[in-house]
């Protein structure tokens, strides 16, 4: 019987009256009978919230893949980073996580200007001058930059790079169902996207990953030359932490980024709600997607923040809409400008730094193990493919006994093959580090892993 | 009634009206915040480990504050915004009920929030578990068969649901190319069918704003993919002709899409499932409480009658005979919508707010809904009247037309005084159909008093329509800003620091 109704018996019995109505049931009079539920819903009755904590949390006792017990050098578009607590403190605040979307800027300026400088830190990260205020997830945006080229080109032939995240590639696929684009993936080749194997006449887009998903980073030139040779938008997705200190999509020559804001303030939660990062070029501006924040002033002069170029949208333009989204994901923008204000130039610059750090320490000693290869012989980032002697995901079950989460197994989310990779996937295992992995829990991993496999 | 509680915001004591500096502003070289593990892990040179044709030649610029800096400064942004938790949030289509602590616990608890979605199933069984508990409620509530919880979003959820029907069409050979919508409907549904890969035909409301069942039917035929309604629609009012709408979609080989916005509406009452739908989305956001975050985020479950089952995203959670869970993927699916298994954290909360109430708060959440809202309707008859004079369902549309004719005062002046009487403003202008719509959804959680409350604020501006209407357009004025210029915002857009030439 638990609710958070504050009607007392009376007040109900005085709300009907003035209705001229004796009951509650008679408010839905008008629906037909043959279509109302007579005996109500079907469900178990209410229930006290201790209650139900409890029941949650036997729930939580069967998850025990927790990065609070094992310790987490799973990545894969997913990461582990510190959420520190004055960023969990100011993201949670009630008056960014209760409100909606900012229809009156009047009394929205806080989201508001909080977007605004999301915006500003994204364009920076990006390289590119536009940065709209969120997508739902890394994936969602991709398709978003994939409609936005079909749109500005007039041409449906979408070449995605192999490198691009597997379910980012999936995601793209089945939304093409609906907008017949033509989505020609190009394979990799020791980890290298090879853009000479397909055709590109008449491509829209051509959509590279950096680093991509196996960790390495590609040399950008020939997918931009491609791009450019085609009349193609050039789509670069790119990982926000690196961007820190590696050149940005906008120094490759980019029209648009997208990448996942996970990694700045938002937990791993199991895969959302994540970020969605999207920038373009000036000249993409009329089909950007979603909402975009601008600078302006009120009636009596002082700055203020509205939503802008909202002729975009699809309230306003309906079936001719540039997107249909609407909700987006604000509260993880705001608590990823949160965390970047926190991080600042050097911070995010150290975090980046000590990424690649641990990842090329933790691949160094693991290429050592007897039978343990890696899956290329191209530079890395802060995480690597390895093939391994074994299938992976009984070497990640062993390795999770030990309190180690090693990493994810390609086959997990790809099947047992995928143009990603020459040869079978079975024994292909993503390892990533993170800022906050320790030197002994790396020597860890590779004692655990040695004893595995041997 | 002398006092009113809850809902009202006017005392919220703002020190000044002064504007917040960016945190660009803010920023001094060299001052930092941040604090990193101490790891131990050899500091090799960035340049030892990366080809120098990958680096950038500088850091990004960031702004650099510190951790006092950061505080005040998104404290003092978070003073600059309304939001339920700080008053009543009558704002109609978007459903802003209180959001209970307990659920933000729930999301808070890292026994849910540290998995990383790529862990095998053996790992995550808990998530598992709740999902197939979601997927089973939000099936019970809706009368369907079963549900897919990818989609982020309503809109998602849409476009989601339209590629299903395209699927099932395409399964039986059927080419089908076009969608019905009426003309009251959301934004999203006509640009989410136009992604569909359909066209849109836009059916007329009748004078009882209901879809007009004749020219529904003139519209019908082979080539009609479906339709897509909202029920409640966004009028507020019920669809009463439905039986005899999905009779007629359905002869014709069409599907029903339930657009799932107003669910709150009828929980309890009717379902989608009983009326003839065959596709409902859910704003988990709206109808089951998560908090929308400023614009998102909100999540956008699809739920399908059992001819689509075989089509829905995957992969899925399911429950094996052992007791265990395990993903799997429909055999005909469409495929993934998200890249991992949709906005988990916003069903943790949603299920936690659908246990709590169980079966019969939800059916009390449904008709204190409508019962507040036609509460206030009738209470605003002699100042705001309905623009459709018959029972509401969760929100009424009322219209400022006459306030507009007489004194020059738009709905818009009505929205914006209403921000000075400490209360959110209702959806100004939508739906389309409605000349100067105000549309309020007082939602189930306010109480009788700040309905009264609400009612008494319309009332004097109202009143002041007549004695001074010029102070009705300068509305608001006692807000952190007043009435911004959006013609300029949109003329020389500036999006970031670097566009803005603070100079």
């Amino acid at each position: 019987m638990a609710d958070y109704l504050p009607h007392t018996p009376d007040e109900v019995a005085a709300m009907l009256e003035f209705l001229g109505l004796d009951s509650l049931d008679q408010l839905f009079a008008h629906i037909p009978a043959s279509v109302r539920l007579s005996a109500g819903l079907d469900m178990a009755p209410g229930m006290t919230e201790p209650d139900v904590a409890a029941v949650f949390a036997s729930l939580t006792a069967m998850n025990r893949g927790q990065s609070t017990q094992l310790t987490c050098f799973a990545g894969a578009g997913a990461y582990d980073h510190e959420v520190p607590p004055v960023v969990r403190a100011l993201g949670s605040r009630s008056e960014f996580v209760t409100a909606y979307t900012p229809y009156q800027p009047e009394v929205a300026q806080g989201v508001l200007q909080a977007i605004f400088e999301y915006q500003t830190m994204v364009s920076r990260l990006s390289g590119l001058p536009i940065a709209n205020a969120s997508i739902y997830d890394g994936a969602t945006s991709l398709v978003e930059a994939v409609n936005m080229a079909g749109g500005a080109t007039g041409r449906s032939k979408m070449l995605v790079s192999a490198g691009v995240h597997p379910n980012w590639r999936a995601v793209v696929k089945t939304f093409a169902f609906g907008t017949g684009h033509d989505i020609v993936e190009v394979p990799l080749k020791d980890g290298v996207t090879d853009w000479a194997s397909v055709d590109a006449t008449g491509a829209a887009a051509v959509v590279s990953a950096y680093p991509n998903f196996l960790g390495v980073l590609e040399d950008q030139s020939a997918a931009k030359a491609l791009a450019v040779a085609n009349d193609a938008l050039f789509v670069v997705a790119g990982d926000p932490v690196a961007a820190g200190v590696l050149k940005t999509a906008g120094d490759w020559g980019a029209d648009v980024y997208v990448g996942e804001g996970q990694p700045f303030g938002t937990a791993l939660s199991f895969g959302g709600p994540y970020l969605g990062l999207f920038a373009c070029t000036e000249a993409q501006i009329r089909r950007l997607p979603g909402r975009i924040v601008g600078e302006t002033v009120d009636s009596n002069g002082r700055r203020a923040f509205v939503t802008t170029l909202r002729a975009r949208e699809q309230d306003i333009r309906r079936e001719k809409a540039t997107s249909n989204i609407c909700s987006n994901q604000t509260l993880m923008a705001v608590t990823a400008a949160i965390q970047l204000g926190y991080l600042g130039t050097q911070g995010l610059a150290d975090v980046a730094t000590r990424c690649a750090q641990g990842a090329h320490y933790l691949f160094d000693q693991l290429i050592q193990i007897p039978g343990v290869r890696a899956l290329s012989t191209q530079p890395f980032f802060r995480e690597f493919g390895l093939r391994l002697p074994v299938a992976a995901d009984q070497v990640l079950s062993a390795m999770a006994d030990e309190g180690i989460l090693g990493g994810i197994a390609l086959s997990s989310l790809v099947g047992e093959s995928d143009s990603a990779l020459e040869g079978d996937t079975t024994n292909v295992m993503i390892v990533a580090v993170t800022e906050r992995r320790t030197r002994d829990e790396i020597d860890r991993y590779v004692a655990v892993l040695g004893k595995v496999l041997s | 009634m002398s006092s009113f509680p809850g809902g009202r915001a006017a005392s919220i004591p703002l020190m000044g009206h002064e504007t917040e500096p960016t945190i660009f502003e803010l920023s001094v070289p060299g001052r930092t915040a941040y604090q990193l593990r101490t790891t131990g892990v050899p500091a090799t040179p960035l340049t030892d480990l990366v080809p120098s044709a990958h680096l950038a030649t500088a850091p990004v610029a960031l702004a650099e504050v510190n951790e006092r800096d950061l505080v005040g400064h998104f404290t003092r942004l978070s003073h600059r915004q309304f939001s339920v938790d700080l008053g009543a949030y009558p704002l109609g289509s978007c459903t802003m009920k209180y959001n209970p602590k307990f659920c933000d616990a729930v999301a808070n608890d890292t026994g849910w929030n540290s998995v990383h979605p790529g862990v095998p199933a053996s790992l995550c069984q808990g998530w598992l578990a709740l999902m197939v508990m979601l997927e089973e409620q939000l099936c019970q509530v809706t009368g369907m068969a079963a549900a897919t919880l990818q989609p982020s979003a309503g809109a998602a959820g849409e476009l989601t649901g339209l590629l299903l029907m395209r699927a099932y069409h395409q399964a039986n050979g059927d080419v089908r190319k076009r969608i019905l919508i009426p003309d009251s409907a959301h934004g999203t549904n006509p640009a989410s069918v136009t992604l569909g890969g359909y066209d849109v035909t836009t059916i007329p409301s009748n004078d009882r704003g209901l879809v007009d069942l004749e020219a529904l039917k003139a519209a019908l035929g082979p080539d009609v993919a479906g339709i897509m309604l909202t029920n409640p629609n966004t009028v507020g009012l019920f669809e009463e002709d439905i039986v005899e709408i999905a009779a007629a979609v359905h002869e014709v080989g069409g599907l029903l899409y339930y657009d799932g916005a107003n669910l709150n509406a009828i929980l309890g009452a009717v379902r989608p499932g009983d009326m003839g739908f065959d596709v409902v989305h859910m704003n988990l956001h709206k109808t089951f409480a998560t908090p929308h975050g400023g614009g998102g985020p909100g999540a956008g479950p699809v739920a399908v009658s059992q001819r689509l089952v075989e089509f829905l995203p995957g992969p899925k959670a399911a429950k094996n005979y052992d007791g265990t869970y395990e993903w799997r993927t429909p055999p005909r699916s469409i495929g993934r919508v998200h890249g991992w298994h949709g906005n988990a954290l916003v069903l943790a909360r949603a299920l936690a707010y659908i246990n709590v109430h169980g079966g019969d708060g939800l059916t009390r959440v449904a008709q204190h809904a409508v019962l507040n809202a036609n509460w206030l309707k009738h209470r605003l008859r002699d100042t705001l009247p309905a623009a459709y004079d018959r029972p509401c369902m969760h929100e009424a549309v009322l219209t400022a037309s006459g306030l507009k004719s007489e004194y020059g005062v738009r709905g818009l002046d009505v929205a914006k005084a209403l921000l000075e009487e400490g209360f959110h403003s209702p959806t100004v202008y939508f739906p389309l159909i409605v000349d100067e719509a105000l549309m309020f959804e007082p939602t189930e959680t306010e109480s009788l008093q700040t309905l009264e409350s609400l009612a008494q604020s319309i009332e004097r501006i109202a009143a002041r329509a007549v004695t001074d209407p010029e102070r009705l357009r300068q509305a608001p004025q006692t807000t952190p800003v007043s009435r911004v210029d959006e013609a300029r915002a949109a003329r020389q857009l500036v999006s970031t620091e670097d566009a803005a030439n603070r100079g």
